[in-house]
């Protein structure tokens, strides 16, 4: 870190990226390995991983315990959460969510691939593919994370040898492309001993790909935002009401997706009111345009009635509305989402009432098999609803719009966030499920 | 077969956004949701950098209309002067509402019971927490940021807290993508962190590109200091040095800002926000660990704090 300038750290973009993996793949020992061989862990911190790992009579420090936070985690030596780590390298900046990948923290996955451009998916070499790796797979394709890094661990215990690597790369590439998820790389590594994870191994020569920091490093953040539908879910409404701005009317929110420029012609959803951008604040500052991720202030040219839950968008790009939303859910909460259930969703900025009508389907994300009418989902289940809503929502198909193709559904009795849901298709491809297993309906 | 598909180095989009105006963007999102959701929150605000950052951060997302939040200061009673100064100034120049919850208004009335190691951070949750409730204020933003300690780093950016303004890790809301759910019943609040995914390098590197006024004591000056438990800490009445203890002047500088019987100053010549940055960049101690004396007390002291209602 003593080599990185004041110049190179302004110039660095953000990644921010998820690992899924079990313990026993060695996601803790990778999460560990990236920390500290990217000197992003400080000699305090290690004194305390050493004390701790001492005073538990481990012999060298225990790497997981930089990232067991809780006193349960600690003591039960269990992940019970998401866990944010943050490290730097001259190149750029990095947000990892460190998720628990069993099964039954589907949800934890699921919220951790939520805002990750790039996923993590580790994979014991002497084990190769197996259902937890297709369960990664297919929710990182579910989550539409942009990114997959298949990182092929414990190559030191298969003697480094390409033909294991390569067949595993071989079969998770072709399931994962089947899923639509739009680019793949693999690379082989050795948590534990360091190779190819920040250092370069020395024993794979024939492995000629980046390590998988390099990889981190260079991997493109943003994507190109000419084809993307422009949306401003509106926040608040910006009225200072003072001698100096006696008529400043701004609405003020996170650019969600594609670019917005002053002369504009917008539509207000749901109402449908149009109007002319006629000036874009970046935070004080007037600009010409404005693009995602950036939270501005919006100036019209007419004075239409436009609040916290509207959506702007260019009139001749704007989504149709609608009170009936099918969506690819992950149920997150303790309580089932039922039939019938009365919640609340919230799209964007916009929270309104809503009823749980159907549950077509339940996934099965071991073989993608979908159980029909299950009648319930449970705590980690994934599966198809259809919501009837109270008032139109200006919705996108989560494949064009990781934001305004998001909704959670919350309850309205305790406030309980219950389901992440995905408007649209679950899966790029067409067809990827099939509907033929001896379903006997023992789950539901 | 290596690698399966190749990422395209060097193309960085024209619409790519630096960390900071990525970071800057996401807070400000943050500040704007409470600002739309809740009826009555607050801005916890103790003068150090990271609620400076904070404040500015609510002007800009605001800008040109006043900030919709007022503040709130838990004084210990052992403050910086040049820290109580900044706050006055701030407050004022912004005509910003200021609440101040007094933890020496607590020993006085013998509700608290001054500690025999004279810490008064683990003082300050009750004057917090009864504050929060005499108000009824619903949102409380803190400074507090995942990077610092490892109970943070499982710290959703919405926190709901019970009643009894307490935290439990193990009954948190899931938080999918960039929607924050505020629900809360009559009585809880939500504890929003808008700096969660900041380090204390992005926080120092976006002061100096704000060019963001900070209390003196962040810059190196000389300064009565005495060493407690590999620490250096100034000499006053809150009750050091003991016997024992000998006081020496030294050129010093504060990483982070708190009660001064607990916050450390660390050695330094950076007077500059330039050797600020280069200083912190090449440091090799977390900035708790270099100047916070309460966290070490135990493995989990920040969790054990965070559970009680601490901030």
């Amino acid at each position: 870190m003593s080599t990185i300038t004041a110049e190179e750290l302004s110039a660095t973009t953000l990644l921010r990226f998820a690992t899924a993996g079990s313990v026993d793949d060695g996601k803790s020992t990778l999460v560990g390995r990236l920390l500290h061989d990217s000197k992003s862990v400080l000699t305090d911190q290690l004194e305390a991983v050493e004390r701790a790992s001492a005073s538990r009579g481990q012999e060298g420090p225990d790497l997981a315990l930089l990232t067991d936070g809780l006193r349960a985690e600690r003591e039960q030596g269990i992940t019970i959460d998401v866990a944010y780590r943050y490290f730097a390298t001259p190149r750029r900046r990095f947000i990892l969510a460190d998720t628990p990948g069993h099964v039954q923290y589907t949800r934890n996955m699921v919220t951790g691939a939520s805002t990750a451009e790039l996923t993590v998916i580790l994979v014991d070499a002497r084990n190769g593919v197996v259902e937890q790796t297709r369960r990664h797979a297919a929710i990182a394709a579910l989550l539409r994370v942009p990114h997959v890094v298949l990182a092929v661990n414990k190559m030191d215990l298969v003697d480094y040898r390409e033909s294991v690597f390569a067949a595993i790369a071989e079969e998770f590439t072709a399931y994962a492309t089947e899923l639509g998820v739009p680019e793949i790389t693999a690379i082989p590594i050795s948590a534990l001993a360091g190779d190819n994870v920040v250092e370069p191994s020395s024993t794979m020569d024939w492995y000629g790909g980046p390590t998988v920091l390099e990889h981190l490093e260079t991997v493109p953040v943003s994507h190109d935002l000419a084809h993307c539908h422009a949306r401003l879910p509106v926040q608040y409404v910006i009225r200072p009401q003072t001698a100096e701005h006696p008529d400043y009317r701004g609405y003020a929110g996170q650019i969600a997706a594609g670019t917005f420029r002053v002369g504009d012609q917008v539509t207000v959803l749901p109402s449908g009111r149009t109007s002319t951008i006629s000036g874009i604040d970046l935070l004080g500052a007037p600009v010409d345009v404005a693009w995602t991720t950036q939270s501005v202030t919006v100036l019209l040219a007419d004075d239409i009635d436009v609040s916290r839950g509207d959506l702007i968008v260019p009139s001749k790009d704007a989504p149709a509305t609608t009170q009936d939303v099918e969506a690819t859910v992950c149920h997150v909460a303790d309580q089932p989402l039922t039939v019938g259930h009365r919640v609340l969703i919230k799209h964007g900025t916009r929270t309104v009432k809503a009823i749980v009508k159907d549950i077509p389907s339940r996934l099965t994300l071991d073989d993608l098999s979908l159980h029909p009418h299950p009648g319930q989902l449970v705590a980690n289940d994934i599966g198809r609803v259809k919501i009837r809503t109270a008032e139109p929502l200006p919705v996108d198909s989560y494949a064009d719009s990781r934001r305004t193709g998001s909704f959670i559904l919350i309850d309205p009795a305790d406030g309980t966030t219950l389901t992440a849901g995905m408007v649209g298709e679950s899966f790029a491809s067409p067809e990827p499920v099939k509907d033929d297993s001896d379903d006997d309906g023992w789950d539901f | 077969m290596t690698t399966v598909a190749t990422t395209e180095e060097g193309t960085a989009s024209p619409y790519a956004l630096s960390h900071l105006d990525a970071l800057e963007s996401e807070a400000v999102h943050i500040f704007r949701e409470v600002a739309g959701e809740f009826e009555n929150p607050v801005i916890l605000f103790s003068g150090g950098k990271d609620s400076i950052v904070m404040l500015h951060l609510a002007l800009k997302a605001f800008a040109p209309a006043a900030i919709p939040f007022s503040l709130l200061h838990v004084d210990t009673g052992h403050n910086f002067p040049e820290v109580l100064e900044y706050r006055d100034r701030v407050v004022a120049e912004h005509a910003l509402r200021l609440h101040v919850a007094s933890v020496q208004d607590y020993i006085d009335r013998g509700v608290l019971r001054e500690r025999p190691d004279g810490t008064r951070n683990p003082l300050q949750t009750l004057p917090l927490t009864e504050r929060i409730q005499a108000e009824r204020f619903d949102a409380v933003f803190g400074g507090g940021r995942r990077d610092e300690e490892k109970a943070r780093a499982k710290e959703r950016v919405f926190s709901l807290r019970d009643e009894f303004s307490q935290w439990d890790p193990r009954r948190q809301r899931p938080e999918l993508w960039n929607l924050y759910n505020g629900r809360h019943a009559p009585g809880e609040h939500v504890r929003v962190f808008p700096l969660s995914n900041w380090t204390e390098l992005d926080v120092w590197q976006y002061i100096a590109r704000e060019d963001i006024a900070l209390p003196d004591i962040y810059f190196a000056h000389e300064r009565e200091v005495f060493q407690r438990s590999g620490m250096w800490l100034t000499a006053g009445e809150w009750g050091g040095p003991k016997d024992g203890e000998t006081v020496e002047k030294r050129l010093v500088r504060y990483r982070t800002v708190g009660d001064m019987s607990c916050t450390g100053a660390v050695d330094s010549d950076a007077v500059t926000l330039d050797q600020v940055i280069t200083e912190i960049a090449a440091s090799r101690l977390t900035e708790r660990g270099a100047t916070r004396a309460d966290d070490k007390m135990s493995e989990a002291a920040m969790e054990d704090r965070k559970r009680e209602g601490y901030f």
